[in-house]
């Protein structure tokens, strides 16, 4: 019998209630350590001013108006890929197949953009290929949802391999369209005409890309809390077994929402490539199907707050772009500022559900 | 017998979940050759104080003594190590190992397993005490009450001397209860200390020799169970002086409600479930369902209710009144009640089939009403109304309505379902295992709601798990075994081990066909 009469030095123990100002302060906390952390590892690895680096990060985001709308219309992108998992990750559907959705609504959006860009205004156009793009994410995004319903597939295994499969179309059409002959791209759609482009909304490139974003936001959000299907997708992600008792048809939602889930990536195609890049390629996903599980995540699927992080996840990239270039550090110094800045703001969502007790200190 | 050195002394043990106390500076001491009932409604503390004993919490402040030397229980290793052992309620065995191998799992050993002396140490174990355990049999071909066997011989094996054992007769049937009690005498006798958590005090009566009483997480008090009855057990764990008589009022006005006939249902893995079930039952009675664990209970509730497609038979639905019939053969829990059938269901599975444990009151209300709201937008208000009248007439104790119901206590949890499942004035009310794991408190007022629709004239069909409560409750029981009717019996005039006997062995009791 060796037990000691020690009580251990350090506990965790789980919070009962936090005040919604409380969990705001705790995650402030994490922000201002996560930069006083990151100043001394500047300052003692590249021996740089930790506050003129800071600066440079924020000129990367916002130094210029271009540069400020190039990070906007990024922000939009992720965030709209966000809102796009949100309906299926609250029905605890792991849809890992985002970057398979998003090239789909860009070949769809290429695809009107080429064929018809001589023959249609450019509204016709636009209008088109909205439709188009929305149809095609919805459809690859029903497919494992049907093979799941219907056959009890693993649907995250299922999306992620659709990726793939996403991605040999998208070489084959890059192939099939390729411009100028040998250069194995497809170059910018309609450069010459801008045809099936978003038009300038006040003078600004990118405003409508942040527009139709924000529209999708606010609607999100009344959709899940509000809607019966929100109601019916919030009680099948938290049980089968009840959804089955109050007679909602499993199935129907799962396709149902999974469709909705793509045709939103797919549609994050389409303003990917009608709104932004204006060429289709296998990096036009470019792996933010990825990043915005954690936006989803993080924002627990609520869409405002997915705002703030998708903020904070490119001014994060931008910021180590900057500092990388302007002084001439290789990516890694920069990569890991920012995941010391990651650490940190995960690591508080850790101390707003736990706190730790001291040996000595109980109950206080 | 309370004399020397306790076995286990636990003192001033206090602990806190977040403002709420559990414990509350307990004391507790287990001695030696003796059966010690832990008693207290839900929420009083029972669970927790136990839980600390056996390592899975650490108290906030407190002290414990094994056999006189203080020690600090870290984790549930060092409780092997102090020879305590713990046989939990929901049964932690692997399905697909045997007895013997489930019993050595996650021991300490040389590099060779030696299964047969294994076996041949169970097999002593076994003898010693009067138990029935074939060492090489696999769980999932056990009975409920062989898998418990296994639990109690797996903490014997280890060496615990002193055992707690946390509602052990919730899912037997009387005579493997009577079998249970046979083996914990052998063990008390042998001087072992044993900790028995019950609800049902004829049982603390029948087998402890001391009985300890929690209240709101305080010690309420601490009586020999000779010089005590069930009556002054239960005012003290209440705190105020109760009735312990369920009410039986004459059913009124008896009508065929629903006639399910010639019902047979396979499941998803060709296993007949139920078979070739017939019955009726009538408005304005009590229609008790009785059966050990898996005897086709939940599938009968469950069919009716509409949510397993079945095959063979027909289950007919009689709306009073006007007398129209009602197929409910293939219909989901949808089509039923846009038939106009006012079913309502309690089943056995609160929070993971009857509420949504993630979702605050109002959202669970909404789980039958959402699909009324206008447009694609579901109502909120109705639902709201409905929770804040839920909470005032049933006296749930909640911090308010947006609070998560899987943070309510048992009873609380149950008086939601019930509130919300009676709400919609249903003439048929279906529940499964209704007062499952409920203090007396919670007991007797779902009782007492389920009689008030009964008197309304609703059809009310009430699977139980205690016969006791089962035969001074139901006009009429019918007993399940095995899929099939094994018998249908008058409530009244029953007798307790004949209906025990119709549970076990198909064909034991006859079918009254004045009953049937």
């Amino acid at each position: 019998m060796n037990p000691t009469h020690k009580v251990p030095w350090i506990r965790i123990a789980k919070r009962d209630s936090l005040a919604f100002w409380h969990g705001w302060l705790i995650r402030l906390a994490g922000l201002v350590l996560a930069l006083f952390v990151s100043a001394i590892v500047i300052y003692s690895i590249v021996h740089l001013n930790p506050f003129k680096v800071y600066e440079a990060m924020f000129e990367g985001n916002f130094g210029t108006s271009r540069r400020m709308w190039v990070s906007f219309r990024d922000m939009a992108m992720l965030l709209c890929i966000g809102i796009g998992l949100a309906p299926a990750f609250k029905m605890r559907f792991w849809n890992i197949g985002a970057e398979g959705q998003i090239l789909i609504g860009g070949i769809a959006t290429a695809a009107v953009m080429i064929y018809f860009g001589n023959a249609l205004p450019t509204w016709a156009l636009l209008l088109i290929s909205l439709v188009v793009s929305l149809i095609a994410g919805a459809a690859w995004g029903a497919i494992p949802a049907i093979f799941k319903a219907r056959y009890g597939t693993n649907e995250t295994l299922f999306t992620l391999m659709m990726n793939y499969v996403a991605i040999q179309l998208t070489s084959y059409f890059v192939a099939f369209w390729e411009n100028p002959f040998g250069s194995n791209t497809v170059g910018i759609i309609n450069q010459r005409t801008q045809a099936g482009w978003f038009p300038p909304l006040l003078g600004q490139k990118y405003l409508l890309n942040v527009v139709l974003v924000l529209v999708l936001t606010v609607a999100m959000f009344v959709y899940l809390r509000y809607s019966k299907h929100g109601y019916e997708i919030a009680v099948v992600g938290e049980s089968d077994k009840t959804a089955r008792y109050i007679g909602i048809s499993v199935k129907r939602v799962l396709i149902r929402t999974m469709m909705l889930s793509g045709a939103i990536c797919g549609l994050a195609g389409y303003i990917a490539v009608a709104g932004a890049s204006h060429t289709i390629s296998t990096g036009t996903a470019g792996g933010s199907g990825f990043t915005a599980i954690i936006v989803a995540w993080l924002a627990k699927f609520n869409t405002f707050v997915m705002v703030l992080i998708a903020g904070l996840l490119v001014f994060l990239e931008k910021g180590a772009i900057q500092i990388a270039s302007q002084y001439n550090l290789n990516d890694y110094a920069s990569q890991m500022i920012t995941g010391i800045i990651l650490f940190f703001i995960l690591g508080s969502e850790f101390f707003t559900r736990y706190r730790l007790i001291f040996r000595g200190r109980e109950g206080k | 017998m309370q004399q020397g050195t306790a076995a286990v002394s636990m003192r001033d043990i206090t602990k806190h979940f977040g403002p709420v106390a559990a414990n509350d500076k307990v004391s507790l001491n287990i001695y030696n050759g003796e059966i010690l009932a832990l008693l207290g409604e839900n929420g009083s503390g029972k669970t927790t104080l136990m839980n600390i004993l056996s390592g899975i919490y650490f108290p906030d402040a407190g002290h414990i003594a094994v056999n006189g030397k203080e020690v600090t229980i870290r984790s549930p290793k060092d409780v092997y190590e102090l020879g305590i052992g713990m046989v939990h309620q929901h049964f932690k065995l692997v399905d697909v190992l045997t007895a013997a191998e489930n019993i050595i799992l996650g021991m300490p050993g040389t590099g060779k397993l030696d299964l047969k002396a294994v076996g041949n140490k169970v097999r002593e174990i076994c003898d010693l005490y009067g138990f029935d355990v074939d060492p090489e049999q696999k769980v999932y071909d056990m009975s409920v009450s062989q898998k418990q066997t296994v639990e109690i011989v797996k903490v014997l094996y280890r060496g615990a001397k002193i055992l707690i054992l946390d509602e052990p007769t919730a899912v037997l049937t009387p005579q493997e209860t009577e079998k249970l009690f046979r083996v914990l005498k052998n063990m008390r006798n042998d001087g072992k200390a044993i900790v028995l958590i019950s609800h049902k005090l004829h049982e603390v009566e029948e087998i402890s020799d001391r009985v300890a009483v929690l209240r709101r997480g305080q010690n309420a008090g601490e009586l020999l169970t000779k010089d005590t009855n069930a009556a002054e057990m239960t005012n003290m764990m209440v705190g105020r002086a109760v009735s312990l008589n369920i009410a039986r009022p004459e059913p009124k006005n008896r009508e065929p409600r629903i006639v399910v006939d010639h019902l047979t249902f396979t499941d998803v893995d060709g296993i007949k479930r139920l078979d070739d079930v017939s019955f009726t039952a009538y408005s304005g009675e009590i229609l008790g369902i009785a059966g050990i664990s898996g005897c086709g209970q939940k599938e009968l509730l469950e069919s009716i209710a509409g949510l397993h497609p079945f095959r063979a038979g027909a289950i007919t639905y009689i709306e009073p009144v006007t007398g129209k019939k009602t197929d409910l053969a293939g219909l989901d829990p949808r089509k039923i009640f846009s038939m106009g059938v006012m079913l309502s269901f309690v089943p056995e599975d609160r929070l993971g089939m009857g509420l949504v444990g993630n979702m605050d009151l109002t959202n669970n209300m909404m789980l039958r009403s959402f699909r009324q709201g206008k447009g694609m937008f579901t109502d909120r208000k109705t639902p709201r109304k409905l929770a804040h009248h839920v909470v005032k007439e049933l006296e749930v104790n909640t911090p308010g309505l947006s609070t998560p119901v899987r943070k309510l206590s048992g009873g609380n949890v149950q008086k939601v379902l019930v509130g919300r499942e009676i709400s919609s004035s249903p003439t048929l009310l279906m529940t499964a295992y209704a007062v499952r794991g409920l203090d007396i408190n919670s007991s007797y007022t779902i009782y007492d709601l389920i009689n008030k629709q009964k008197e309304k004239g609703v059809a009310v069909i009430f699977v139980g798990e205690d016969l006791d409560v089962l035969l001074e409750l139901c006009d009429r029981i019918l007993v399940l075994c095995g899929g099939k009717v094994s018998g249908i019996v008058d409530g009244r005039g029953a007798d307790k081990n004949e209906v025990g006997m119709m549970m076990t062995k198909y064909g034991e009791g006859k079918i009254d066909e004045s009953n049937a």
